[in-house]
């Protein structure tokens, strides 16, 4: 059988989000199941990801796979300075998935070409983290109803955000219409501008970030402005209190309009906001349970039909 | 034969390596293993160019290059021929092409990539002069870039 592995967002086609999405969506009507009973997950967290972690060890175990792995790097023998191919090669004799997050960019890859065990990339480094893709992919499409054809409203830091990055080239097949809302320094890189205007991806920029602005927005994905990512802080006093969402900017929001946001959020939208119904980015983040659920049975070869046709399912 | 090619004698079989941008002359010596040969092999730099201003040649004797070598020379020195020769006169001349991948040669220049952090080869897929790490997937310029 051919190896699967979830390392990139970046390959995948229109047809296999669509599947995703579609198994997702199994895992939200019935998220308790026995489909990965006598299978082992490791999580290996050689950065820490609260969230990250707890979501994707949730929907091990509601699959009803065991959990094996370590939280904290300062753990592990990679501090006594052994290779992440030794460390992959070792784990890879326990378990039957190795989900990983790394500071180092492309670890991820290099370890799925080290091993014959699946590998689940929870991240690596500013590079990707294709599962927090696919979860805000599910929710989109679980609150518009489709992919196609959408105003989506990226606001904030576009410049270091990987994950606004990976949803521009996700949505590539969908024909969607973007708008980067973001302050010059942290303004959407040009290699992410030439990739749209390669994949016929129309965009505007904004820099303002007002009522008026995003009036016409189906999906407003907001992002953290981060002080350490400016180099004159003068700019950043400026722009800091700019790219804030509150309550009185949602009067002309479409009906259907919907609040994400990948979380943590520090200041960027403001609490009065919570209560809105565009609000959904706390469901956003439960969305990433059946999201995490699809992906594990992707990667060890549970397909779709199994899924629908599960006899395992826990009432 | 004029005087300034009589400055290097000529071989009777082997590679003349000429058109080497002088400065990358030794990069090229790098990258061919020339220091694991056991034939004789000439390197001489500085001559005088029309083209280039300076250039460096190398002669290396019973020794034919495949192309996999060749190939490699791309990254520092693209333009450089390769003049083939048996029994003294040249039989055949090689130009480099730019190969769709290139593997353990150029480092990746983002210091938090895998291939800096980790024993292994780096590995890049290579478009219109424009080099992508296959892991990190940062880009870049053909031109500019540091060996290994």
């Amino acid at each position: 059988m051919e190896k699967h592995d979830f390392v990139t967002i970046a390959n995948l086609t229109r047809e296999k989000i669509l599947y995703m999405i579609e198994m997702a969506q199994e895992f939200e009507r019935h998220p308790n199941r026995e489909l990965l009973k006598g299978k082992v997950v490791a999580t290996l967290f050689f950065e820490p990801s609260t969230r990250t972690r707890l979501s994707f060890e949730t929907a091990a175990n509601r699959l009803g796979a065991r959990v094996i792995g370590f939280a904290d790097p300062k753990i592990t023998s990679g501090t006594k300075g052994e290779t992440l191919k030794d460390t992959i090669s070792m784990v890879a004799n326990y378990a039957d998935v190795i989900v990983m997050r790394h500071y180092i960019e492309g670890a991820a890859q290099y370890a799925a070409e080290v091993t014959d065990v699946p590998i689940v990339n929870a991240g690596d480094g500013a590079h990707q983290h294709p599962s927090q893709c696919m979860l805000d992919l599910y929710s989109i499409y679980k609150t518009q109803g489709t992919l196609d054809n959408l105003n989506i409203y990226l606001v904030g830091d576009l410049k270091y955000g990987r994950t606004v990055h990976s949803l521009l080239m996700a949505m590539r097949h969908f024909n969607p219409t973007f708008h980067f809302v973001a302050p010059k320094e942290l303004a959407m890189p040009k290699e992410y501008k030439i990739y749209c205007e390669e994949h016929g991806i129309k965009y505007q920029e904004h820099t303002a970030f007002n009522e008026k602005v995003i009036a016409d927005a189906d999906i407003l994905y907001m992002t953290r402005v981060q002080k350490e990512r400016f180099s004159d802080l003068m700019e950043y006093e400026r722009v800091k209190n700019v790219y804030i969402l509150n309550n009185d900017m949602l009067k002309l929001a479409k009906p259907n309009m919907k609040i994400l946001h990948p979380l943590p959020r520090v200041n960027e939208i403001a609490y009065d906001v919570d209560d809105n119904p565009h609000a959904y980015y706390i469901q956003q983040a439960g969305n990433g349970l059946f999201a995490r659920e699809a992906i594990f049975c992707d990667v060890l070869g549970i397909d779709l039909y199994q899924v629908r046709n599960d006899q395992t399912i826990i009432p | 034969m004029n005087k300034n090619e009589m400055l290097v004698a000529a071989i009777e079989n082997g590679t003349v390596i000429d058109h080497i941008p002088s400065e990358k002359t030794y990069q090229v010596a790098q990258l061919l293993n020339l220091d694991k040969l056991s034939s004789t092999v000439t390197i001489g730099y500085n001559y005088r160019s029309k083209k280039l201003g300076k250039k460096g040649i190398i002669k290396v004797e019973d020794k034919w290059f495949t192309d996999e070598e060749i190939s490699r020379l791309s990254v520092v020195a693209p333009n450089i021929v390769l003049n083939i020769i048996r029994d003294y006169e040249v039989v055949e001349k090689k130009t480099v092409c730019t190969p769709d991948e290139i593997k353990g040669i150029v480092k990746c220049n983002n210091p938090k990539c895998i291939t800096n952090n980790e024993p292994m080869p780096t590995y890049f897929h290579v478009t219109n002069g424009i080099l992508t790490c296959h892991y990190c997937e940062k880009e870049q310029d053909i031109n500019k870039v540091e060996l290994v």
